[in-house]
């Protein structure tokens, strides 16, 4: 099964750029990457700047709205994902625990819905 | 005749046959579905001289008829048609595969990726075989709102991929917790009134979860490969003398070489003998007007003496484990309440102790509250005082109303009156249901005679 997962946290909580324990968290990232790879279940993922970079567009009644800013005012924003193609939900749960964020931020398992070949 | 033969089948086969058929169809709804079918199938056609003889055998083949039946007009299951066709043509299963079946579909049930609400009422329904009427009725909710619940469970069940396993050993501790705490769940809710419930007790909700947990001991036994501890009379002999002098000769968890390895059952056990010591005082937990009676004041003559016999012989069996948990503690509790002749010449020393421990494994607003009441009934008012005061200080427990009700009755006590009628106004801002505002009005009414 395909799995999304969502990695949310606030973005004033954890280690922040230009600092020594970012430079160390960004090895665990590297290194949980090509576990996933290596594994086989790496099925795309991606780092995204801070929310306050985020472009929101709507249209209604055939006009384009855009605003500044994410979907949601939060104060945990999403950072990032990774796609897993895993077994079961308690599996993706083990490679969730595993990501460098979920000790400050928190991880959200979303089941990617798959459609019928006819 | 043949219906009484049906419903004797279905509480005998009805887990069994919905884990099986789980396993064979990869889905909970399916499975549940095809089960019910082929009970009433059985309901219709088993007579006084038409009952099969191996009647468990009948029903699996008659499910998976059925199943067959609804895939070929469900298109959605389409794949799993030639599986299953192949299994329909097989008798059973390995007992050891049984085993696992149905004990994957109690973990299955109680995954912690769903709800609690739904976690309860798929157990109910799934492993019980409750109906979805007879669980709402138990909930005092409309059917429609638990019918939508299990749906939207089962929905979550097969788009999340939950799986339905037997957790790993290292998981296993965390997992069966999980469990455990919905089946204590399920006797409360039986045990405690909801504000306008018929009654305060439901019992047959207790009914269910002491079943639940013996066929959960039972499967745990039955898949470990060495044979339950022996039950010898030195560690009941132990036991008696742990309750009593309120010195345990027990390590917890690991490191006790001599203990038999625990295999979940230690702590299954332990809520079976909490749950047999809870149920012996059903009858007095309510007065003729349907009030609460508090256990000080229940009428000790008309508790039921084999439950808590059978209560005293659950625990024997879970100390031969030698691995202790919160369940066993509070076990041990509610068996000294149970033996002892009256509310004061209870053995209070023993049980502060008990709570002593409990309050390190399970720090909780009533354990907390109850280990001061039990210092104040070991020690003295004054005593039992100061350590409520830790709790409203340190504890912020200050908006916790039972804390207030409580330390009203020491200060009334301590004919502290006009603290004490303080103490029971605050407790009455705070809320509860009827039954309890009831008692604090009339305490304060008491207080103000005075």
């Amino acid at each position: 099964m395909k799995y999304l997962m969502l990695l949310y946290g606030a973005e004033d909580v954890g280690p922040q750029p230009g600092t020594p324990e970012h430079a160390a968290e960004m090895q665990e990232w590297f290194a949980i990457t090509n576990e996933m790879a290596e594994a086989g279940i790496m099925a795309g993922g991606e780092a995204l700047h801070e929310a306050a970079t985020a472009t929101t567009i709507r249209v209604r009644d055939g006009a384009t709205q855009v605003t500044d800013g994410p979907f949601a005012e939060t104060k945990e924003v999403l950072g990032g994902f990774f796609v897993i193609d895993v077994e079961n939900l308690d599996e993706a749960t083990k490679w969730a625990e595993k990501i460098p964020s979920v000790p400050y931020g928190s991880v959200e398992i979303r089941p990617v819905m798959v459609f019928d070949e006819e | 005749m043949a219906r009484s033969k049906v419903a004797q089948v279905f509480a005998d086969e009805w887990p069994q046959l919905v884990a099986t058929l789980r396993r064979d169809l990869g889905d909970l709804g399916l499975a549940e579905e095809a089960a019910a079918e082929a009970f009433t199938e059985a309901a219709a056609r088993w007579g006084p001289t038409t009952t099969p003889d191996r009647p468990g055998a009948w029903l699996l083949t008659t499910a998976r008829r059925k199943a067959i039946d609804t895939i070929r007009r469900d298109q959605r299951f389409a794949d799993r048609l030639p599986a299953l066709a192949e299994q329909a043509e097989r008798p059973g299963r390995p007992s050891s595969q049984l085993i696992d079946d149905q004990l994957a579909l109690i973990f299955g049930c109680c995954h912690a990726s769903l709800n609690t609400e739904a976690q309860v009422a798929l157990t109910l329904r799934q492993v019980c075989g409750l109906s979805t009427t007879q669980i709402a009725d138990s909930f005092l909710v409309p059917t429609a709102t638990m019918a939508k619940r299990l749906v939207r469970a089962k929905d979550k069940i097969r788009k999340a991929g939950i799986p339905f396993e037997v957790p790993d050993a290292d998981e296993l501790p965390e997992r069966l917790s999980t469990v455990l705490s919905i089946i204590y769940l399920i006797f409360t809710a039986g045990h405690t009134s909801a504000e306008e419930g018929p009654g305060l007790v439901r019992g047959d909700l207790c009914d269910e979860a002491r079943w639940l947990a013996e066929v959960l001991t039972r499967l745990l036994r039955e898949r470990s490969s060495g044979a339950p501890p022996v039950l010898d009379v030195t560690i009941g002999k132990m036991g008696q003398e742990w309750l009593r002098d309120g010195d345990l000769p027990l390590a917890d968890g690991s490191g006790d070489d001599d203990g038999a390895a625990d295999d979940g059952a230690a702590e299954v056990l332990g809520l079976s003998a909490l749950m047999a010591f809870a149920d012996a005082r059903r009858a007095t937990r309510v007065d003729a007007d349907g009030d609460l009676v508090l256990l000080e004041h229940q009428d000790r003559s008309r508790w039921d003496r084999d439950l808590i016999a059978e209560g005293h012989r659950l625990m024997d069996e879970a100390m031969a484990y030698r691995s202790l948990g919160p369940y066993q503690l509070q076990a041990a509790i509610a068996g000294i309440h149970a033996t002892a002749p009256t509310w004061e010449e209870t053995n209070w020393r023993s049980i502060v102790w008990l709570y002593n421990r409990l309050v390190r494994i399970q720090p909780t607003p009533v354990v907390a509250l109850n280990r001061a009441v039990a210092i104040a009934m070991s020690v003295g008012p004054e005593a039992g005082l100061a350590a409520m005061d830790l709790l409203t200080e340190d504890g912020g427990l200050d908006g916790y109303r039972y804390l207030h009700a409580a330390r009203a009755d020491l200060l009334r006590r301590l004919a502290r009156n006009e603290e004490a009628a303080a103490e029971y106004r605050r407790a009455l801002d705070l809320g509860g249901n009827d039954a309890e505002l009831a008692f604090l009005r009339r305490r304060l009414a008491d207080l103000d005679a005075d």
